[in-house]
């Protein structure tokens, strides 16, 4: 005697379940083969379904108004007999061919795809140094990749220690180091994350880059005058500071739509001239230092910017910025007075061609028409690229903003 | 008093009784078909209930051991009729590699067997007129004395290949004959939706052939009407239309819930007229269906049934690599 | 041996193979007493009688399902559609049956069933009496579909499609019929569905295509010759199945392929050459794979200037090859 749990069958060819309307039998009854056992509803057919087997009912495992999807079981059934048990179909099994690997470990090794050889020669491997990770040893394009970013790491490392090594290895295997040993008491900061990222880029810039400098000062006792006027007003309806900061970035947007060479970037055997202004600002929180970007600033009044360097702020401080919020600049704009300097030299964030530094504005006596006047002055630095820029260049751009810069006042320069 | 009416048809008491027990056959394996659906054993039932009388009364009037057939998918009186056996008929609903129609690759219904001279049939209605007249040009350019038959719903004398097939043999005055088995329904659409003429045969007309109404209950006008046509073929005096009207007792398939486009008071109404009850009267009146030959046959059908059905499930399926096999000659 | 047009050894063929065996016979639209419209079925009514060569009423689905039901019979039907822009209504007959019997049966059953179609433009017969419609046919296993670009070809491969066991398209291209002329041998030669045929050897590029196209493009290689651009040129002849082997052959041979068809060129059968290329020969490619097709416009129009921008032709050939050479 076996008991056989017994299935909702599948009542139509796209029907998934049926609902047990009524049962036509109790635990316990004894039935026959084909004796209708339930009425069962789908949504296709409403049908009586019948008993496969004599025998004795066991259990219900849907009670009436119950709906079971197909090939759930419906009830049990005690079956009468020996022979009775369902003969199992014999599915045939189809002998699963062992796919035997017959391909040489190395055989693919000197197959290489166009995309793998287009990679090899923008980025000058030798492929036959290349160990591919393939089936077959076939070098593939991941394998490529994946050792160019790994490239990209590799001057680092190779300054921090041994400058003079020109490893040009393709071999992944790293060389040891001989770095500062920590004294006891130091504190050892893994450099991980924003960190490292800054240290790679840092390297990056001031090795790859032939930095060259430029300072400018400038009188802004007008913009000061402005600003002034117009602050607690604009604080009081927008919710936000009128910064000064606002008017530097209008007037570098001003600058670098008459002078697009500055907003270019370096890509190797071409230069690549911006048509967006788009500035990267550095903007901090505790620990970190942030590059978000403004976009089309050219296009934005001076409430626009103030309004957009704020958020961007906030951003950062609350560790909100998205990846989308810090790419695609083409010039930064480091507002470096904030903390008082009034001077310094800035290392352009890579693979820009220049970088602004907008130092403290400090009341200096200055003359004017042979005599002595107190003003606000404020020095800006540029960093520049000189492959990209040279001093002509970028001596006209530097003046154009500083006309721009003393010349600011409400007719001049609408904040909205 | 029941007149004799097959003896001047030239059948037998034993005849008759065996076209009752094929009928009987049918309708039994039908519904067998029917409960291993509802217990969940076959996915798919379409049915002959409500046509075995006119599907075995049409067989039995051919040659079953020359003619060529083209039955469509309600046809298990005809396949039956032909020599499937029940066994035969549970391989296919099963799908098992046994199966003579198709080897488990068609749905049930879809019938087919070279050795029976029974075209294989597909799922697009009507294909099988153009094919039942090639069988008959065929025929008759190799001067051969076979006689095709060829079935069909009455939806499907809609189609165009039941006119471009019948014109054809028309023309050709080709040795076929062409059963319009008219059940009143495809699938919901019922027969005035259908069509607008007041019988599928009056299309005759438009063939220049006779086209010939008969009573689908009754298996002797069946007999009589398709005997008639294949004399007819026989002495090249071309196709022949037949109307055989009767009704659809199932739904459609098992797939289907009828009573959503019809009620219940039309189907019982047929149920009345159904042909094996009015057939089993007609024995009976006559003394040849005594109540031992009934009871007899009954059993000895259950039996029959009951080995199909285990000999069916037990059955192997085909091996899955089976699968790239007969796309082309080998 | 006997100098024979393309459309001379399509009727030799049919001649030949009535004569072989008698099961063989033809069906279709005016191929009796007219004699086909294309005059391909000459003489076959005098010769065999009306009831071999056998006019049928104008009902093409009916013309390929008699066809079938008498090749299941054990006939050899040789059906004519007159254009193979008017295959489309017999399309379920050859799709749904032909195709199918065999494997739907369980090889109980079977269709040796011929249906030739005269396909192709470039003879004023505008939107319908010039479409290459063999696509339509192409992803439908258990047909053959065969298009042979020479008289040679013409006449051996329908013999073959007439013998084969199973059913067979025969796509004949109607400007060839009376343009292309050649020796064709007086023997009983069978030249083998399935096998695609290198009709030049060459070594800079490889141009793969079937139809009338092979004649356009061995001619533009011919005057590619002179320039010192040698070309291999591999006739698919049979379009479905495709022949592997032969397409993988030719392709890596000199890793320059250029692919042309009639046909429009979004979904023609070239989109399975070039993915069989792909699959197989990406370490022998030297360039992109190349395509020359119709446009994808729904068919060729009526007027001159019209019928000429849509064709295929030996110059659009010549000059795709030459920048292919010189890639």
């Amino acid at each position: 005697m076996t008991v056989e749990k017994i299935v909702m069958p599948q009542l139509g060819e796209s029907v998934i379940e049926g609902t047990i309307s009524t049962w036509l039998v109790e635990i316990g009854d004894k039935v026959e083969k084909y004796q209708p056992i339930a009425e069962v509803m789908t949504d296709k057919v409403n049908t009586e379904i019948p008993a496969y087997h004599t025998g004795e009912i066991t259990a219900f495992h849907a009670e009436e108004g119950e709906t079971v999807a197909v090939g759930e079981a419906i009830y049990s059934i005690e079956v009468d007999g020996k022979g009775t048990k369902e003969q199992q179909n014999v599915e045939a099994n189809s002998k699963q061919e062992d796919q035997k690997e017959t391909i040489d470990s190395q055989s693919m090794k000197t197959r290489y795809s166009p995309a793998v050889m287009r990679l090899a020669q923008e980025h000058q491997i030798n492929l036959s140094e290349v160990n591919g990770s393939g089936r077959g040893g076939r070098i593939t394009r991941k394998d490529i990749e994946k050792l160019i970013s790994e490239e990209s790491q590799k001057p680092k490392d190779e300054l921090l220690t041994t400058p003079a090594s020109e490893n040009k290895s393709t071999n992944t295997e790293q060389k040891k180091k001989a770095f500062t040993q920590s004294l006891p008491g130091d504190r050892e900061i893994p450099v991980t994350g924003i960190r490292k990222a800054v240290a790679t880029n840092m390297v990056r810039a001031t090795t790859e880059i032939p930095h060259a400098w430029m300072m400018i000062e400038v009188d802004v006792t007008n913009l000061v005058n402005y600003r002034n006027a117009e602050k607690d007003h604009f604080k009081n309806n927008e919710g936000y500071n009128l910064s000064y900061f606002a008017f530097f970035l209008n007037a570098v947007a001003k600058a670098l739509k008459k002078f697009p060479q500055l907003n270019s970037s370096w890509a190797g055997n071409k230069i690549i001239q911006h048509k967006e202004i788009n500035l990267s600002i550095a903007v901090g929180n505790e620990q970190e230092l942030f590059v978000p970007v403004l976009r089309n600033v050219d296009e934005k009044s001076i409430k626009g910017i103030a309004k957009e360097v704020h958020i961007l702020a906030n951003k950062a401080r609350n560790g909100n910025l998205t990846q989308e919020d810090m790419s695609g600049g083409t010039f930064t704009v480091n507002n470096t007075g904030t903390f008082g300097s009034v001077q310094s030299m800035g290392v352009i964030n890579y693979p820009q061609a220049a970088i602004l530094q907008v130092e403290s504005i400090v009341k200096r006596p200055v003359i004017i028409n042979d005599m002595f006047a107190a003003r606000d002055m404020v020095n800006l630095c540029l960093s520049l690229d000189h492959r990209i820029l040279d001093g002509v260049i970028c001596g006209k751009f530097m003046s154009h903003v500083k006309e721009i810069l003393e010349n600011i006042s409400g007719d001049t320069t609408p904040i909205y | 008093m029941t007149i004799n009416r097959h003896e001047s048809l030239g059948l037998s008491d034993q005849d008759v009784l065996e076209l009752y027990r094929m009928m009987l056959l049918a309708r039994r394996v039908d519904e067998r078909m029917w409960l291993l659906n509802r217990a969940g054993k076959i996915p798919f039932v379409v049915s002959c209930q409500g046509q075995e009388a006119q599907q075995v009364g049409a067989a039995f009037a051919l040659d079953r051991e020359k003619d060529y057939t083209a039955p469509y998918y309600r046809d298990v009186g005809v396949v039956l009729a032909l020599g499937m056996t029940a066994r035969e008929l549970m391989l296919q609903a099963f799908a098992k590699a046994e199966d003579p129609n198709s080897g488990g690759r068609q749905m049930p219904g879809h019938f087919g067997a070279k050795k029976l001279r029974m075209l294989s049939g597909s799922s697009p209605v009507t294909t099988q007129v153009p094919h039942a007249v090639g069988i008959g040009l065929a025929a008759k350019i190799e001067k051969k004395d076979i006689v095709s038959f060829v079935t069909l719903g009455e939806g499907s004398s809609n189609q165009g290949d039941f006119h471009e097939g019948l014109n054809f043999a028309s023309v050709h005055k080709l040795p076929v004959i062409v059963m319009v088995e008219n059940n009143q329904y495809a699938i919901s659409i019922p027969l005035k939706k259908q069509v607008a003429c007041e019988k599928i045969s009056d299309r005759a007309l438009g063939y220049g052939i006779p086209g010939i109404t008969v009573d689908g209950n009754d298996p002797l006008a069946v007999y009589q009407a398709v005997k008639q046509a294949a004399d007819r073929a026989r002495a090249s005096e071309g196709p022949t239309l037949i109307e055989t009207v009767s009704y659809r007792l199932t739904p459609h398939s098992s797939d289907d819930d009828d009573s959503v486009y019809r009620n219940k008071e039309e189907v019982e109404e047929a149920k009345k007229k159904d042909g094996v009850l009015t057939f089993a009267q007609y024995l009976r009146d006559l003394n040849i269906l005594t109540d031992s030959v009934e009871s007899d046959l009954e059993q000895s059908l259950k039996e029959e049934i009951d080995q199909a059905t285990t000999y069916a499930e037990a059955a192997s399926y085909a091996e899955p690599k089976s699968i790239y096999h007969h796309v082309y000659g080998e | 041996m006997a100098v024979l047009s393309y459309i001379q050894a399509i009727t030799k063929a049919l001649a030949e193979e009535m004569k072989r065996d008698e099961k063989v016979f033809v069906l279709g639209e005016d191929v009796g007493v007219r004699g086909g419209v294309f005059r391909a079925t000459n003489g076959l009514y005098e010769q065999f009688g009306e009831e071999r060569v056998i006019d049928t009423p104008l009902a093409e689905s009916a013309i390929a399902g008699v066809g079938i039901g008498a090749a299941m019979y054990g006939m050899r039907p040789v059906a004519e559609m007159q254009f193979a822009d008017f295959i489309l209504p017999a399309v379920n007959q050859i799709i749904s049956e032909a195709a199918k019997m065999r494997y739907r049966s369980n090889n109980d059953w079977t269709c040796p069933i011929t249906i030739r179609a005269p396909y192709g433009g470039g003879v004023h017969g505008a939107l319908y009496h010039s479409q290459s419609i063999e696509a339509v046919f192409a992803n439908q296993p258990g047909l053959k579909i065969v298009m042979p670009a020479t008289p040679r070809d013409a006449k051996g491969l329908l013999k073959s499609a007439i013998r084969d066991p199973d059913p067979v398209l025969f796509f004949e291209h109607k400007r060839a019929y009376r343009m292309l002329k050649e020796e064709v041998p007086e023997t009983d030669e069978l030249i083998p569905i399935g096998e695609a045929d290198v009709k030049r050897e060459g070594s800079d590029i490889t141009v793969i295509t079937y139809g009338l196209c092979v004649h356009f493009a061995l001619e533009a290689a011919n005057n590619l010759a002179e320039e010192g651009i040698d070309a291999h040129i591999l006739d698919l002849r049979t379009i479905y199945p495709l022949d592997q082997d032969a397409i993988i052959k030719a392709a890596s041979k000199t890793g320059k392929v250029l692919l042309i068809t009639e046909d429009n060129k979004e979904g023609s059968i070239l989109g399975e050459v070039a993915a069989i290329i792909s699959e197989h020969c990406l370490f022998d490619l030297d360039a992109p794979i190349q395509r020359i097709a119709g446009p994808d416009v729904p068919a060729m129009p009526y007027a001159p200037p019209l019928e000429k921008e849509f064709m295929v032709n030996k110059d659009k050939i010549e000059q795709a090859m030459r920048s292919l050479a010189e890639f």
